[in-house]
């Protein structure tokens, strides 16, 4: 039996060039028409993949018709890759490791592939040659997960302040959270506050109607600019992102206020240019200030970590390909027909 | 033979602290579920070491420096059993291991292990009294273990510098809940053993009293000030570190007393 995996991804293909074969309901019927014994298509926004499992070898083109769209235009020949055997399962356990994707060590690709497979196993299209190839990745990107630390911190503004909030009060449901200017990154960062179960939400703009419009996208409520000084007597956390040219807050106008709430902390994220909080707020007992390039650099420091766990995720990945190497020469191997080659604009990979 | 399972009870104990530092060398840090069951293996060790000490004495084996310290560390031990998993509080294996190797070590290598001058007779009251007492430092040492960790933590998010530990310790506010409960029932347990003190029937050294109510004091004065907002948490974490050492040179003082002293 073949196994091989054909597709697209961020690293050559443009967004343009992956919605034209972005994977359809008809695809699983499609590649078993054209002779795949067993087909699985892995669709998401920074790929398309087909892994298949067949007995005679079915080229990169055929697969391609069976994915693309009607509309695709003349002449338009995307790079597919190709992987087979071996090479194929590295591929995969890379990917569901999050090896492969945009954001190192990204965890929504194994919940991917695991929706794919299980759709691709109920309609029948992955039998038991697929079903030990996604079992095994599921199994290695759970190693890499937790023998290595590539999954490690947060690698966006947004993330790093919900970490940083997490690892401040815990459980976020309780969280007071004062948005004090509505600015679109403020508006991501109270997006992923939200995602995290924050439910009090206060929004204060200069311009009223702006904050109450904000205040009504996120679920929360509006107060008048005059009284956002008034609500960090209140507040767990309070979002910053005005445009004014003087700091709005500091360490004398604070500490009276911190007096009356001395066993509860004060997360700041002042997102502003420049800041509207002045850095010796900081200094303050129970308060963390954090600025746009402190948030950042933590998320520089997480990607490094990342990308330097990279190598000890490819050491666990090779052992599992060697092992599933010879799984593969014991019954899942099958000769590759020297007479089929890829037609031209369709470039392969791998052997 | 008894000394025996007290040295196997610290390699577990080491072993839990060279996991720890293995696991920091690689940068790496996860669940210390191996940590727990180190802790968890010292703490079997321990126990049978006490209770071999305990039927050789025909009492509670808190007799002389040497059993009292293993007596604190097994209470340790405990309370990290209970509390450890309960809260969640992960890592606290990878910060209580060292404090229990420490104390044990000095047990094992210093000349502390000499019998009491007079065999003395079994008082229950007396041994309740004593032993309680002694189980409140276990809660009390771990309030300073969460202690340390709050200050860690508290350290990391002031300066900005997020160590590979940041991401496996718990938040500020879990591990401020779990030194609040940690000297409750540190203080709790104190004052009973506190309280059994007055039906031991036998008069005490009066510098043993004193320096019982003066950890009680100590304690009161830090829950009082945690309350009425006298201290920010962070002050409080420090004072459980200040408080457990100071708590820790009276229970010397009060065992070297009760040495020297025979009723």
């Amino acid at each position: 039996m073949n196994l091989f995996c054909v597709g697209l991804s961020h690293h050559n293909a443009d967004v343009e060039a992956r919605e034209y074969f972005a994977g359809h309901v008809e695809s699983d019927r499609a590649l078993r028409n054209c002779g795949c014994n067993e087909a699985l298509v892995l669709s998401t926004c920074n790929r398309v993949e087909v892994y298949a499992a067949c007995e005679k070898r079915v080229s990169t083109d055929e697969i391609a018709r069976c994915l693309v769209r009607d509309d695709l235009p003349h002449r338009f020949a995307p790079p597919f890759y190709r992987y087979e055997g071996e090479k194929c399962a590295q591929h995969l356990f890379r990917v569901t490791s999050g090896l492969d994707s945009m954001v190192v060590g990204e965890t929504e690709i194994l919940g991917q592939a695991k929706k794919a497979y299980e759709a691709a196993r109920a309609t029948g299209a992955a039998g038991r040659y697929l079903h030990r190839l996604f079992q095994r990745a599921f199994r290695v990107a759970k190693q890499v997960r937790t023998h290595t630390e590539i999954t490690r911190g947060a690698v966006s503004v947004g993330s790093v302040a919900v970490d940083l909030a997490h690892k401040i009060f815990g459980d976020l449901q309780n969280c007071k959270v004062l948005v004090l200017g509505a600015g679109e990154t403020s508006e991501r960062t109270i997006r992923a506050l939200v995602s995290r179960g924050v439910a009090d939400l206060r929004v204060s703009n200069r311009s009223p109607e702006r904050g109450e419009a904000l205040a009504l996208a996120v679920n929360g409520r509006a107060i008048a600019f005059e009284q956002w000084l008034e609500q960090c007597r209140e507040v767990d956390i309070l979002i910053t992102s005005t445009a004014s040219e003087v700091p709005l807050l500091w360490q004398e106008k604070l500490a009276p206020m911190l007096r009356e709430r001395i066993d509860r902390p004060l997360f700041i994220i002042d997102i502003a240019v420049p800041r509207d909080v002045a850095p010796d707020v900081n200094a303050l007992d129970g308060v963390y200030l954090y600025d746009i390039d402190s948030l950042q650099s933590i998320a520089e420091q997480s990607l490094a970590t990342r990308r330097a766990q990279v190598a000890a995720a490819e050491q666990i990945i090779s052992q599992h390909v060697a092992e599933f190497g010879e799984m593969i020469t014991l019954g899942l191997n099958c000769p590759v027909q020297s007479s089929e080659h890829p037609t031209v604009g369709i470039v392969e990979q791998g052997s | 033979m008894d000394r025996y399972l007290l040295i196997v009870s610290t390699v577990c104990f080491l072993v839990a602290i060279g996991h720890t530092a293995l696991e920091m060398r690689g940068g790496i840090f996860r669940p210390m579920r191996f940590n727990f069951f180190a802790v968890g293996l010292g703490f079997i060790f321990q126990t049978a070491f006490l209770s071999i000490r305990g039927h050789a004495l025909g009492r509670c084996p808190i007799t002389n420096l040497f059993e009292v310290i293993v007596f604190v560390a097994w209470s340790i031990a405990l309370f990290y059993m209970l509390v450890g998993p309960g809260y969640r509080l992960s890592l606290m294996g990878a910060f209580t291991a060292p404090l229990v190797v420490l104390l044990q070590l000095f047990a094992l290598l210093a000349p502390i292990d000499k019998p009491h001058p007079v065999r003395l007779r079994a008082n229950s009251w007396l041994e309740f009294h004593a032993s309680i007492a002694l189980v409140a430092y276990g809660a009390f040492a771990l309030a300073c273990i969460a202690g340390v960790m709050y200050l860690v933590q508290e350290r990391q998010l002031k300066t900005h510098h997020l160590h590979s530990i940041f991401y496996h310790l718990p938040p500020l506010t879990d591990l401020f809940a779990a030194i609040t409960r940690l000297l409750w029932w540190g203080f709790a347990l104190y004052t009973l053993g506190l309280i059994s003190g007055f039906f031991v029937g036998e008069p005490l050294p009066w510098i043993q009293i004193t320096c019982a109510i003066g950890v009680w004091f100590l304690y009161g004065l830090i829950l009082q000030g945690r309350y009425l907002h006298w201290f920010a948490p962070k002050r409080v974490a420090a004072l459980c570190i200040i408080g457990f050492s100071a708590a820790l040179t009276l229970l010397w003082g009060i065992t070297f007393t009760a040495q020297t002293h025979t009723p």
